[in-house]
């Protein structure tokens, strides 16, 4: 059974809004989820109904099993939500806000399990700083902390890492491994590829408030991504030979790079023609490198994809 | 029910009372020797009795209800709008914690604090005026739902305020006029019959009626009917708030 199961999911704002048209969804424990999609996509609002802060229109969610809607407290325990923004009260203390959050949740005090959530988080040496004297990335840790407190087995972090700084990234990048490795479910939105790139296993894409697709990042990578064979030649070529023509190849800075590309899970990906070609042409080759399509590109062109569709 | 939940919400929303307590025990403290001065003193040696009863000792009663409504109204509404403003409101809306559970952590923590301005001015009184209760578990008992109904109506007031201006008209410009027309200085058997009877659609003066006359065994108008004025209005706000939390008015998108 999925730890998050999301069918057909709609959400109509008052204003007539459709920011969500029919999502399915299904998370395994355990995993981390990158949901990608530009600004107003509907990732937020789809965390949001999740989460039991927005109301759905229709369709249904699961969390662990029980219904967000009939089943709300069961389904509100197995999960911690890390907001976009960073809404904290200013003027009280990090251990107090972390402890409040834990108790929201009807749980016991347990002091124990709050000093070794601050200290991952690098945040127990702040633990009697009022939230206002802290740094934005500091921020950004209570905010996680005050999510874990109450032990999640899933944890929705929505835009983690939007506006800071890339060592900050990086950090946070770390605490989420940290937390998969425990056995967390994560569940990221981003606008940064590379974000996805780094430290997902699955990725989905949204936009206009579909899920256009949701699949493993490395057969995703494999499947969509090109792989392009540069060949830096020894003498300019002003254009190709006819021999050359038809097959996509591409010139580039100013003639000294030939450009071929292909996809690399056909069975032929025509290179050995090519440098056959080349020889018989007399065109000499200096150097030669391969580049795959980063899942950046793959987004692009996705979206792109999708917008013309709509 | 999740009492540790309401338990959280109370002691977070009373620790930011305890770390103003300076300026919650003297604000009251100062209001109501000024008001002393001024109505008791000033005024109030020009008229002798009222009922029976010596005029500063007389207002005794609508000067508690004036703070302990004014407070009640600001704490609740402050407390929910608060989140609101800041963002922190997620954390309530996605916790595993019913309306009720909420309210009774949010309104219990306003209530107490008005509970405890009421008595502070209580006791400033009696530095002024010899005070006797007649009723005193009546006394309290009005004293504590007046908290409860009014932190309702601050908790409902806060959830509808779109901003700190708004947060500020309803009681200005509607709670204030009708505790002050609501007989805290005055009996309304003062007034001309026609004010009387105009006088008594004003919700609060069955309360500050009910409240003196658990002091002084007089009222302007039934005691029970001052008691079921304010178990009507309580249960009118809780149906408010629950119908809020049932639509997710102005709360969930």
């Amino acid at each position: 059974m999925p730890m998050v199961e999301v069918a057909q999911v709609t959400k109509k704002y008052d204003g007539g809004f459709e920011a969500l048209k029919g999502v399915d969804l299904a998370i395994e424990e355990g995993e981390i989820l990158a949901l990608l999609g530009p600004n107003g996509a509907g990732k937020t609002t789809l965390i949001s109904i999740i989460c039991g802060l927005v109301t759905p229109s229709g369709g249904d969610i699961r969390v662990g099993g029980h219904d967000v809607i009939t089943g709300y407290r069961e389904s509100r325990r197995l999960v911690g939500l890390v907001p976009q923004e960073i809404n904290l009260e200013p003027f009280e203390k990090v251990l107090n806000t972390v402890r409040f959050s834990r108790g929201l949740f009807g749980l016991k005090r347990d002091d124990a399990l709050i000093e070794d959530v601050l200290r991952r988080l690098s945040l127990w040496d702040k633990r009697n700083t009022p939230i206002r004297e802290l740094s934005g990335g500091m921020k950004r840790r209570v905010l996680i902390a005050k999510a874990l407190s109450h032990e999640p087995r899933v944890l929705f972090l929505d835009e983690p890492t939007a506006g800071v700084d890339v060592e900050l990234r990086r950090d946070m990048w770390e605490i989420v491994a940290d937390l998969k490795a425990r056995g967390t479910t994560i569940i990221l939105t981003t606008h940064y590829i590379e974000e996805a790139e780094a430290i997902a296993d699955r990725i989905g894409v949204i936009n206009h408030g579909r899920i256009l697709l949701v699949e493993e990042k490395q057969s995703l990578m494999t499947r969509l991504g090109r792989k392009e064979l540069r060949i830096s030649l020894d003498a300019p070529l002003s254009a190709l030979p006819a021999v050359l023509q038809g097959r996509g190849l591409e010139l580039e800075e100013d003639g000294h790079m030939l450009v071929h590309s292909y996809d690399s899970t056909a069975e032929r990906s025509g290179i050995a023609r090519l440098m056959a070609d080349l020889a018989a042409e007399g065109i000499a080759v200096r150097d030669v490198s391969t580049r795959q399509s980063s899942l950046e590109e793959i987004f692009v062109s996705m979206v792109h994809g999708s917008e013309d569709a709509a | 029910m999740n009492p540790r939940a309401i338990w959280a919400i109370y002691r977070y929303e009373m620790s930011r009372f305890f770390r103003t307590l300076m300026q919650s025990f003297l604000s009251p403290v100062i209001s109501t020797s000024l008001y002393f001065v001024v109505f008791g003193a000033a005024i109030g040696s020009r008229i002798d009795e009222v009922e029976g009863v010596s005029y500063g000792a007389f207002i005794v009663p609508g000067l508690v209800m004036l703070s302990v409504i004014s407070q009640a109204i600001a704490n609740a509404s402050f407390a929910i709008y608060f989140p609101k403003f800041i963002g922190t409101i997620y954390e309530l809306l996605s916790a595993p914690v019913n309306f009720l559970e909420i309210v009774i952590g949010y309104v219990g923590a306003a209530a107490t604090k008005a509970l405890f301005i009421g008595t502070v001015i209580l006791l400033t009184a009696t530095l002024f005026v010899e005070l006797h209760v007649a009723h005193p578990f009546a006394m309290v008992a009005f004293l504590l739902l007046t908290c409860i109904s009014f932190s309702l109506l601050g908790f409902i007031l806060g959830i509808w305020a779109g901003n700190f201006e708004q947060l500020q008209l309803v009681p200005l410009l509607v709670v204030t006029p009708l505790i002050f027309l609501g007989g805290s200085f005055y009996s309304i058997s003062m007034l001309p019959p026609v004010w009387q009877t105009i006088t008594l659609f004003n919700p609060v003066v069955y309360l500050i009626s009910g409240f003196r006359w658990a002091f002084f065994g007089m009222a302007d108008v039934p005691v029970g009917l001052s008691l079921l004025a304010i178990a009507g209005f309580t249960g009118l706000c809780l149906a408010v708030i629950w119908w809020i939390f049932r639509t997710g008015w102005r709360l969930r998108s």
